[in-house]
C-alpha cells in the first residue's frame, strides 16, 4: 500500500533515503529562497510564540514587570506559577473535568465507531447499504443549532458531563475512513478465520483490530483532541463552574481575566487578585502541553492509519 | 453492531435535524409533556419566522460578515497549504521535512481558546509586539480590537492553526504522483517549471477541487469559537457572524422560532451550494465530491 510511490528502474539507487533522482536537478536559487522563506516563516511562528509563553511562564515577577510583559529572554526558572495553579482552586478540577470527559468520550467514540465501521465494511451484511446511506445522509443534512439545543436540554444533559460528550460522540467522517480501512484488508484472512469457525466478534477483536492499530489510533486521537478542545459545547450547556471543562476555564481566566484560578477563592464570588501573567501563561502551558505530547504518535501513524483509509474511500 | 452508532446519530444528528420543522411553528416548550409533544402541539404559522429574520438587520449584518470572510479566506488562506505542500515535498532532507510538518501541524491541535491567546499575548494591547513597539519608539497597535482590521485577524489566526494541517492532504498526493511521470517529462526536456504545471498540478487537481467543494457547501459555517470568543472585543458589528447570531439572538433569549428558522436557512443554502459547486466541477470534467458509478 505504501509501495506505491516505489523508484522506477531509472532512479539510481541511492543508499540515503533523501538523495535525489537524477533527472531532478537542483532547484533554482531564486525557488531555493522563496522556499526558505516560506518554511522559516511557518517554523517561527509557532516556535516564537511557543518560547515567549514558555519563558514567560517561568519568568519572576520582577523579571515580568522589567519588561513589561511578554519575556523572551529567560533570567531564572521561577516555577511558582506552576505551584500556585496546582496547589488548588479551579484549574486542577477543570483539568479533572476536561481528562475524565475526553477519556469516558474517547472511549465511547471508538467503540461504536469501530463496531459501526465493522459491520459496514462487510458486504454480505443484511441491509448494508440503506444502512450505509442512513450514515452517509449525514454528510448532507444538517441539524439546527436551536433543535440540537432543545433535544439536549430536553433529555436532562444540562450540566451534566454527558451533554460534553454525546452531542458530538459519532464522527460519520471517523467513521467512513475505519470503514475504508477495514476494506482495504485482505479478504481472504477474514474469510480463513471465518472458516475455521470465528464468529464476527472474533474476528473482528482478533484479526481486524491488530491489524488497525494506526488507524484507530489516529482517529481516536481526532476523538480526543476533539473532547480535550471543546469549548461551545461547554457554553452552551455547562452554567456551574464547578463543571467547567478546562476550555470554558481558560476562557474565562485568560481572555476574559476574571474567574478564579487559585486555591481558595469560590465559583461565586470572582477573585480579588487577579492572575499575574506567569500564571495565565502556565495555565496555557498546560492546556497546550497534550497537544505537543501527541505530535510524534501522530506523525507516525498518520500516514498509514488516516491516508490510506480516507484515500482508499 | 451498527446499533449505538446508528442510536446517538439519530438521537443527535437526525431528531435534531427533523427539528428544522420548529422554523413554521410557533414553538411553545411549555405545551405537552416533553420537547417532543411540545414540538407537535405547538401552532403552525408558516413563513411567519422568516419574515421576522429576514426583517431584523442584525442577521443581514451576520449573513454579510459570514460570507465576506468565507470569500476572503477561498482567495488568501485556501491556497496557502498547497504552497507549503510544495516547499515540503522538495525539501531533499527527510528528517527536515518531518520536523518542520510536525512543527506546522502543532497548532491544529490547539483549542480555539488557546490560539486567540496566543494572538492576544503577541498581538494584543500588551503583547509582545505593542510592547517591543513601545520601548523602540514605535506606536504600539492593537490589532485584537480593531473591528476594521478584523478579517485579517481572523485569516490570520486560521492560517496559524490549520496551515500545516491542510498541507497535509496535498503532501499525501504529491506522495502518490506516479514518479515515472517525472522522468519521462525530464527526459523529453521538461524544466522544472514545466515539470511542475504539468505533472504536480494535474495531479493535485482532485484534491484542490474536492476541498474547495466542500468549501463552498460551508459557505455559512467560518467556524463558531473563534467568533464567539472576540465578539466582545471586536464589537457585534465586525465579528457577528450567521453561528453567533444564532447563539445570541435565538438561544440566549430563547427565540426559538426564528433560531430555527435561520439554521432552516443556513441547511437549505449550504445544501444548494453543496449541489451547485459539485455540479459546476463535474461540468469541468472533475468527479468531485462523489461519483455515481
Amino acid at each position: 500500500m505504501t509501495e506505491r510511490a516505489a523508484p522506477s528502474a531509472l532512479a539510481a539507487p541511492s543508499p540515503g533515503r533523501s538523495a535525489r533522482p537524477f533527472w531532478r536537478e537542483p532547484p533554482s536559487a531564486t525557488v531555493r529562497l522563496g522556499r526558505g522563506a516560506l518554511l522559516g516563516a511557518v517554523a517561527l511562528m509557532v516556535l516564537v510564540p511557543a518560547w515567549s509563553i514558555l519563558v514567560t511562564s517561568v519568568a519572576s515577577k520582577e523579571t515580568i514587570e522589567q519588561t513589561g510583559g511578554m519575556v523572551m529572554l529567560p533570567r531564572e526558572l521561577d516555577l511558582s506559577a506552576y505551584v500556585a495553579i496546582f496547589s488548588g482552586g479551579q484549574l486542577p478540577r477543570a483539568l479533572g473535568v476536561s481528562a475524565l470527559v475526553a477519556l469516558l468520550g474517547t472511549s465511547l467514540s471508538l467503540v461504536s465507531t469501530v463496531l459501526a465501521a465493522y459491520a459496514l465494511s462487510r458486504p454480505s451484511l443484511f441491509g448494508q447499504r440503506p444502512l450505509l446511506a442512513y450514515f452517509l445522509l449525514a454528510f448532507l443534512l444538517y441539524p439546527g443549532l436551536v433543535p440540537s439545543y432543545l433535544v439536549v436540554s430536553g433529555l436532562g444533559l444540562k450540566d451534566t458531563l454527558w451533554a460534553l460528550i454525546l452531542p458530538n460522540a459519532v464522527s460519520v467522517f471517523n467513521l467512513v475512513v475505519v470503514r475504508s480501512f477495514f476494506m482495504g484488508l485482505p479478504s481472504e484472512l477474514l474469510d480463513a478465520a471465518r472458516l475455521d469457525g470465528a464468529s464476527e466478534w472474533a474476528v473482528l477483536v482478533r484479526i481486524v483490530l491488530p491489524l488497525s492499530g494506526p488507524v484507530v489510533g489516529v482517529v481516536g486521537l481526532f476523538y480526543a483532541v476533539g473532547y480535550w478542545n471543546a469549548y461551545f459545547n461547554a457554553v452552551l450547556y455547562i452554567d456551574d463552574p464547578e463543571l467547567w471543562p478546562l476550555q470554558r476555564l481558560l476562557q474565562s481566566y485568560i481572555l476574559a481575566g476574571q474567574a478564579p484560578l487559585l486555591g481558595g477563592a469560590s465559583p461565586a464570588g470572582f477573585s480579588a487578585h487577579p492572575p499575574t501573567l506567569a500564571v495565565k501563561m502556565a495555565a496555557v502551558v498546560v492546556a497546550v502541553l497534550p497537544a505537543v505530547l501527541v505530535i510524534p504518535f501522530f506523525r507516525r501513524n498518520f500516514t498509514s492509519g488516516m491516508l490510506v483509509g480516507g484515500v482508499k474511500g | 453492531m451498527v446499533a449505538p452508532a446508528a442510536l446517538l446519530l439519530l438521537v443527535f444528528h437526525y431528531v435534531p435535524t427533523l427539528g428544522h420543522l420548529m422554523a413554521l411553528q410557533d414553538y411553545n416548550p411549555f405545551l405537552g409533556e416533553s420537547a417532543l409533544g411540545a414540538l407537535l402541539e405547538s401552532e403552525w404559522v408558516g413563513v411567519d419566522n422568516f419574515l421576522d429574520l429576514f426583517a431584523d438587520s442584525a442577521f443581514w449584518d451576520a449573513l454579510k460578515n459570514t460570507l465576506a470572510i468565507t470569500l476572503f479566506q477561498l482567495v488568501f488562506f485556501f491556497p496557502l497549504p498547497i504552497l507549503l505542500a510544495l516547499s515540503l515535498h522538495g525539501l531533499a532532507s527527510a528528517k527536515l521535512r518531518g520536523f518542520l510538518q510536525g512543527l506546522a501541524c502543532l497548532p491544529h491541535f490547539f483549542s480555539w481558546v488557546l490560539v486567540v491567546t496566543f494572538f492576544v499575548q503577541m498581538f494584543g494591547g500588551a503583547g509582545l509586539l505593542a510592547q517591543q513597539l513601545r520601548q523602540h519608539g514605535g506606536e504600539p497597535w492593537d490589532i485584537m480590537t480593531n473591528p476594521d482590521t478584523f478579517l485579517l485577524l481572523v485569516t490570520a489566526e486560521a492560517v496559524w492553526k490549520d496551515l500545516g494541517w491542510g498541507s497535509l492532504v496535498f503532501l499525501a498526493a504529491l506522495s502518490s504522483v506516479d514518479v515515472s511521470l517525472y522522468e519521462a517529462a525530464a527526459v523529453d526536456g521538461a524544466t522544472a517549471f514545466r515539470r511542475l504545471v504539468h505533472v504536480t498540478l494535474p495531479a493535485l487537481r482532485p484534491v484542490i477541487v474536492l476541498l474547495a467543494i466542500l468549501r463552498l457547501g460551508d459557505a455559512l459555517s467560518v467556524g463558531f469559537e473563534q467568533y464567539l470568543l472576540q465578539r466582545e472585543a471586536v464589537g457585534r458589528q465586525a465579528a457577528e457572524v450567521f453561528d453567533t447570531y444564532v447563539y445570541y439572538q435565538a438561544i440566549l433569549p430563547q427565540q426559538w422560532g426564528v433560531g430555527a428558522a435561520a439554521g432552516l436557512f443556513k441547511a437549505l443554502v449550504g445544501l444548494v451550494l453543496l449541489l451547485a459547486a459539485q455540479r459546476a466541477a463535474r461540468a469541468l470534467g472533475d468527479p468531485g465530491v462523489y461519483s455515481r458509478s
